[in-house]
């Protein structure tokens, strides 16, 4: 791990038990990280979320999606966001800087059949 | 075309239902669980390693179904499976003739009798939608095209009864906006759930766009009722309702009524497309229930009457 790779762990690990996944899209999803959801899952929650609002897999962790949702309402800025379909993880950035990948823009590279939004009649 | 996606095209009521698991036995076991309910039904789901316990695969399963005369639904779980392995079924079913594709996240592996199973999760429900949906317009996900390109009906499945209950409708939004026409919803047996849902859904013109197809489950006791509250992931059974089949005389008589009610009361919403049944046991369940709320043999139901509204999916 690189300087700054250790540094924006630092940051955003005790603050959002960040996984460092590369590609961060915490702006988006409430400022809560989907990849602490046991499914990885970056475009709202699966249908296994328990009455009480937590999580199928960890009855003692509230859902991420239900805090996502939650919090993204009181987000004035990137609120709507979260409605947004984000594209499939890339494992390749795994363990890399996301704001090298934000300022490069790397990040934002999708496979070249990823089309969301783009959907045929 | 798919009948499935002809009839929800043209705005008519379609009766799907899920196999039952098939583990071994072959085609005989397949055509003795499809005996029940094979003339009432336009299509079938082959499940993908539900309640994460593996299973004959729904590809297997689908095909099986097709040589029986049943259209499939295939069903495929991203528990279980990478974008390759998504991408090979899905093409692959193609190549069988196989169109109706039901995309899910998948019950998580601690559900499971393999609870020590490694979780793949390397898409979400939504993102494998728009991968099929790029399959069907000739890509894979690289880019590579894909010729001819095979005819899917793409569909997915929603949860009306779990939290975050107010935006399960922006949550199947999204799903409809990344290429899925019909969604199977979630076993409900809170029928204020179910009516928010599908009033949401038709407000927002989510209902006119997707075929919406709520799910019935038929039990035969007060013990299933608890097992499913219990076990099942994102299924609430209310306490009244259990109760009320405890007391019952005939608990399966009591099962029955209340599968009865919810499935009256389901396809009485507005926006619902069908109704998708769910009967564990090889008995005639589903063709009782049919028979219950006066729907007809598919055969019949085929014969032009003209009468439904037209929904555009």
């Amino acid at each position: 791990m690189s300087l700054l790779e250790t540094v924006e762990h630092a940051v955003k690990g005790p603050v959002w038990d960040c996984r460092m996944c590369g590609q961060c899209v915490l702006h988006d999803t409430g400022l809560t990280c989907p990849m602490t959801c046991p499914k990885t899952l970056r475009n709202g929650p699966c249908g296994g979320v328990r009455p009480d609002g937590t999580c199928e897999v960890k009855p003692e962790m509230r859902c991420v999606w239900v805090k996502a949702y939650a919090r993204a309402d009181r987000i004035p800025v990137w609120g709507d966001h979260i409605h947004d379909l984000r594209p499939p993880v890339d494992n390749r950035l795994k363990g890399t800087s996301s704001w090298r990948n934000l300022l490069s823009g790397r990040d934002k590279e999708t496979p070249a059949g990823w089309a969301a939004g783009d959907v045929a009649p | 075309m798919s009948r499935l996606e002809r009839k929800l095209t043209a705005g008519e009521f379609v009766v799907t239902a899920e196999m039952p698991t098939i583990d071994g036995g072959g085609f005989p076991e397949i055509q003795r669980q499809l005996a029940p309910m094979k003339a009432w039904v336009d299509a079938v789901n082959a499940t993908d390693n539900p309640a994460a316990h593996a299973h004959a695969s729904p590809l297997a399963v689908s095909i099986a179904l097709k040589a029986c005369g049943v259209e499939p639904v295939m069903q495929l779980a991203c528990r279980d499976r990478n974008r390759l392995n998504l991408q090979a079924e899905i093409v692959g079913a193609a190549m069988h003739g196989i169109e109706n594709i039901s995309c899910m996240t998948g019950d998580d592996v601690v559900a499971g009798d393999e609870p020590e199973t490694r979780r793949v999760f390397d898409l979400d429900s939504p993102q494998l939608i728009a991968v099929a949906e790029g399959l069907r317009n000739g890509r894979y996900l690289s880019g590579r095209v894909l010729e001819p390109a095979p005819h899917l009906f793409i569909g997915a499945v929603e949860n009306p009864g779990a939290p975050p209950y107010e935006h399960r409708v922006a949550r199947a939004e999204k799903k409809a906006g990344a290429g899925a026409r019909f969604l199977q919803l979630q076993i409900s047996f809170t029928p204020d759930r179910l009516e928010a849902f599908m009033a949401g859904a038709v407000a927002s013109g989510l209902a006119a766009r997707c075929a919406l197809i709520p799910s019935i489950l038929i039990v035969r006791s007060a013990l299933a009722l608890k097992f499913v509250d219990d076990k099942v992931a994102g299924i609430e059974v209310p306490p009244e309702l259990i109760a009320r089949a405890e007391a019952a005389a005939d608990q399966q008589l009591e099962c029955f009524e209340i599968a009865c009610e919810l499935a009256d009361h389901a396809r009485s919403l507005p926006g619902v497309a069908g109704l998708h049944f769910i009967s564990f046991r090889k008995d005639a369940g589903i063709a009782k229930l049919c028979q219950r709320l006066g729907i007809k043999p598919r055969a019949e139901r085929d014969q032009p009457h003209g009468n439904s509204p037209a929904l555009a999916v």
